[in-house]
């Protein structure tokens, strides 16, 4: 009975890694494509996406559940990467100098983004999906109307051919994989970016480190009750803001570490769907949207990216069509938010429901029990 | 062991909120090691004298208070609770300040970690610094063994029994180095009697050790047990202030809510009824802030039941769990028939009615006219007052209720301009009345009744008691009545079950002894009331 309910507890809560594991075995056959292969890939995008999917960590620990304004970062890293491209700054100073550009942007970004959540606590996701698309909109202003308008820029290949503005594509071979290529190991047939695992090892032992920390301990307290934790005269939206910028910022290195690897910036829409697949993935790797750790980043983002690998080609196999492929990624990325969403509400109210059985006077057994004696009284009476 | 001069003293103390006096010249005196009990109905103004203890913003934005508040001798004037914290003062609440997902040890020390600092604290500032968990798990053990009791500093919270969560809160506030003065308010209430057993037993060793307690509860047993003295509010008055020496609990209970008793007016004549009509046994009511726990009683055809006890102990979850608002679980017959529980239609539609304590929220459309909330339930639970058009759509039938509008106008005499006002511009007396002719319009068998007089004015209060009993005793309509107010309940009611902790503690006709009422109320049993 208790095994049973402990085995149906555990699927419950990694529901989602269940279903991935199983659909993605599934496709790898009809890929055709070679273990060797896959396992590169994933190596790849190990190194492209941790650094993005790790800045989502600490907002969950302020319980401030999954933050998709984490694009704003994105969009600070991105203003930084085309500033270095403009002055010509190549290689990993290059990258050093769009993080620069894009550290004042991120924390200002994530200090509103901060204040704003603070005015919307308990809706702090939808409040981070649409800040994320009025941002944009400055975004957009600013590289589409500013930049070679208002801020001169020196490299005319840039700049569209009206005279102002950015290109829709950017080219970033002055960069291009240059963090990852600083070096890199070949061990047996595969090509390990070393100096990006080590950065987001780094990352990896400050989020640990941070735990242990005063601000950290605070934010936890914040995360699961904000009353006691004020009560307690923890400052929780000051905590709150602070959580917000942190995440900002590792966003904005984030992207940078992941456009490198990629070689070129869609200037009006790289950013769109960063925080949609970093969320994904840290679902898919068995976070919740009040619980994560940094085996869920690793885990997830193996897993959403083998996926990502094979169901094309299992597509055009299957369906005669890599679109369908195509569509199945997204289709997999925006169902398993919801059905994690979904799965946290359920579990919630589960909760809840089970909370009220102590509520009760009494409980299942001894309501026999008591009845049986209140029968006995009323047949001596 | 009470000797010295006092370590804290509230002199004259006085408080109203808007002319309304909650507090009126309260002066007592608290010694070092001394347990204070202190008693009082709902509204006696405990809770505001704890407010101001504390330096609550609520008693600032209200104006202030009159009168002083002396620590070791010294004036004291505190801004905010931590003020009162840093002073000495340590409380502990009825509600449980715990972070769930935290052990014992990092509740205890909560945001007064021991920390090192870290080559971070120059650029961030202290918080970066980290934390030492050794010597938080010292401290917590250290305060835990103050307390005499077992508690493992790494188990969480949320995992925890309730009594150690009681504990854990205690050890929080002897944690604190400064901690001279201890309040607890209502520490027993979730406890089990054993738990309740083993707390007082530290309380009284916390007093040994020299730290002030000021003990709030309603049972009284428990005050009797462990105060040195005990201090009864009433009405916003000091009506007491005794040495525990030679009192009973029927003393306590009388002065607790012995006010004058004729202004209660008539009182009903003893009726017999024949046949049950409404059973209800072992049910629970998940409703916040008023649990019903196990509740069972049956009420007879023709009757007016009345449900009293303190606020917060589950008189208001009974009418509410059993009308479907809440969850609710147990057995509950209507003549014969078993009623559904949470279903609020199928509820209104085997004829029973609410008149909910929530008048603006649940009781009233505020928005619409009289005409339409005094019809509404008949239109949606009976499908009264529609007529068909084409023998295909239902329409409202404005005619048909806007007679039953005027007939219920005259007849409970509801000051408006006209039918068609809206709820909004009524009065509280006459939105009340309102809503009771809501409940009528329907021709309830049963109705429920919660808290039918609060925020309304004396006046007000009186008709609408009247409306009950006439209804009663024209109609022959059951009535089941929720209330804080005693002398209401009996004024009108055949029979009042006392409900303490979310159980009936005992049924009483309304005749019997105040005192009586008052034990079943500070946790007696009904014989230890009767026998007392």
């Amino acid at each position: 009975m208790s095994a049973r309910k402990k085995l149906s507890t555990l699927f419950s809560r990694y529901a989602v890694v269940i279903i991935f594991v199983i659909i993605t075995l599934a496709a790898i056959p009809p890929s055709g494509l070679s273990i060797k292969y896959i396992l590169q890939e994933i190596i790849t995008r190990l190194g492209r996406n941790s650094f993005l999917v790790l800045a989502l960590l600490l907002p969950i620990y302020a319980g401030m559940g999954l933050n998709f304004g984490m694009t704003l970062g994105a969009m600070a890293g991105q203003v930084g990467l085309i500033f270095a491209v403009n002055y010509g700054i190549a290689n990993w100073q290059g990258l050093v100098f769009a993080m620069l550009v894009g550290l004042p942007i991120s924390v200002l970004l994530g200090w509103v983004c901060g204040l704003v959540m603070n005015m919307a606590k308990g809706r702090e996701m939808v409040t981070g999906y649409i800040l994320a698309f009025f941002i944009n909109g400055i975004y957009q202003f600013f590289v589409m109307y500013m930049l070679g308008s208002v801020i001169p820029m020196g490299n005319k290949a840039i700049v569209l051919s009206r005279g102002y503005g950015i290109r829709n594509t950017l080219n970033l071979e002055s960069v291009r994989q240059s963090l990852d290529n600083i070096v890199m190991l070949h061990v047996g047939g595969f090509s390990i970016p070393l100096v990006t695992f080590i950065i987001i090892a780094l990352l990896c032992g400050f989020v640990v480190w941070f735990k242990k920390t005063k601000l950290g301990q605070d934010m936890r307290a914040v995360g699961q009750d904000m009353a006691v934790a004020e009560a307690a005269g923890i400052p929780v939206e000051k905590t709150r803001i602070v959580a917000i910028i942190i995440s900002t910022v590792l966003a904005c290195a984030g992207q940078i570490i992941f456009l490198q690897n990629m070689g070129n910036l869609a200037t009006y829409n790289a950013h769109d769907q960063t925080g949609f697949f970093a969320v994904a993935a840290i679902l898919v790797g068995g976070a919740s949207v009040t619980h994560a750790s940094i085996a869920n980043v690793f885990v997830g983002v193996m897993l959403l990216h083998s996926m990502f690998v094979v169901s094309p080609l299992a597509g055009q196999k299957l369906f005669g069509s890599a679109m369908i492929g195509e569509y199945f990624r997204q289709f997999i990325g925006y169902g398993v938010i919801a059905l994690s969403l979904v799965l946290y509400a359920w579990r919630t109210r589960k909760a809840a429901a089970e909370a009220r059985l102590s509520l009760r006077g009494v409980q299942d057994d001894s309501a026999k029990g008591n009845g049986g004696t209140a029968v006995g009284n009323g047949g001596q009476a | 062991m009470a000797n010295g001069s006092p370590l804290l003293s509230i002199e004259h103390v006085s408080k109203d909120f808007y002319g309304n006096v909650v507090l009126h010249d309260v002066s007592f005196d608290l010694r070092e090691g001394e347990i204070l009990g202190l008693v009082g109905e709902n509204g006696a103004g405990k809770t505001t004298l704890m407010h101001i203890l504390f330096g609550m913003p609520v008693i600032t934005e209200t104006g202030g208070f009159q009168g002083s508040i002396k620590i070791g001798g010294t004036e004291v004037h505190f801004l905010s609770p931590f003020d009162a914290l840093d002073a000495g003062l340590g409380m502990v609440h009825q509600e449980f300040s715990l972070i769930p997902g935290f052990t014992t040890t990092e509740n205890i020390v909560l945001n007064r970690e021991s920390m090192r600092a870290s080559f971070l604290n120059d650029v961030f500032g202290d918080r970066m610094s980290v934390l030492q968990r050794d010597k938080m798990r010292e401290r917590a053990q250290r305060a835990i063994g103050k307390l005499g009791v077992e508690l493992k500093p790494d188990m969480l919270v949320s995992e925890m029994p309730v009594g150690h969560k009681q504990f854990t809160e205690i050890a929080r506030e002897i944690d604190r180095k400064q901690t001279r003065i201890l309040i607890l308010d209502e520490p027993t209430a979730v406890l089990t009697e054993s738990e309740a057993e083993v707390l007082l037993q530290t309380l009284k060793r916390l007093a040994s050790e020299g730290i002030a307690i000021i003990f709030i509860s309603h049972r009284l047993q428990e005050v009797l047990a462990i105060a040195d003295r005990i201090v009864v509010l009433r009405d916003g008055h000091a009506v007491k202030d005794t040495v525990n020496e030679n009192i009973g609990m029927r003393d306590i209970a009388s002065w607790m809510v012995g006010r004058s008793l004729g202004e209660g007016g008539q009182r009903s004549e003893a009726r017999s009824f024949a046949e049950n009509t409404f059973k209800v046994q072992h049910l629970w009511v998940d409703m916040p802030g008023e649990t019903v726990r196990d509740v069972s009683f049956e009420v007879r055809k023709g009757e007016i039941f009345g449900i009293g006890g303190l606020a917060g102990q589950g008189k208001l979850g009974i009418p509410n769990g059993i009308m479907g608002l809440f969850p609710a679980g147990g057995e509950v017959v209507l003549d014969g028939k078993a009623v559904p529980l949470n279903a609020p239609a199928k509820a209104l539609g085997m004829g029973m009615a609410f008149v909910s304590e929530d008048r603006r929220g649940v009781g009233l459309l505020l928005d619409e006219s009289l005409e339409w909330n005094i019809a509404f339930t008949a239109i949606q639970v009976h499908g009264q007052y529609l007529k068909k058009v084409f023998g295909l759509f239902s329409q409202r039938d404005e005619k048909a209720m806007e007679e039953l509008c005027q007939e219920y106008v005259k007849l409970l005499d509801i000051k408006c301009t006209g039918t068609k006002q809206k709820a909004k511009e009524l009065s509280g007396g006459n939105q009340q009345k309102v809503c009771l002719a809501k409940a009528f319009a329907i021709k309830p068998r049963l109705m429920f009744v919660s808290e039918p007089t609060r925020g309304i004015d004396v006046g007000a209060k009186k008709l609408v008691l009247d409306t009950l009993h006439h209804y009663n005793r024209d109609f022959g309509t059951t009535i089941v009545m929720a209330s804080s107010e005693l002398e209401e309940l009996r004024s009108i009611c055949d029979r009042i079950a006392i409900v303490d902790e979310g159980k009936i503690a005992g049924i009483l006709p309304p005749t019997a002894d105040i005192s009586e009422f008052g034990l079943l109320m500070s946790g007696a049993t009904l014989e230890e009331a009767v026998n007392a």
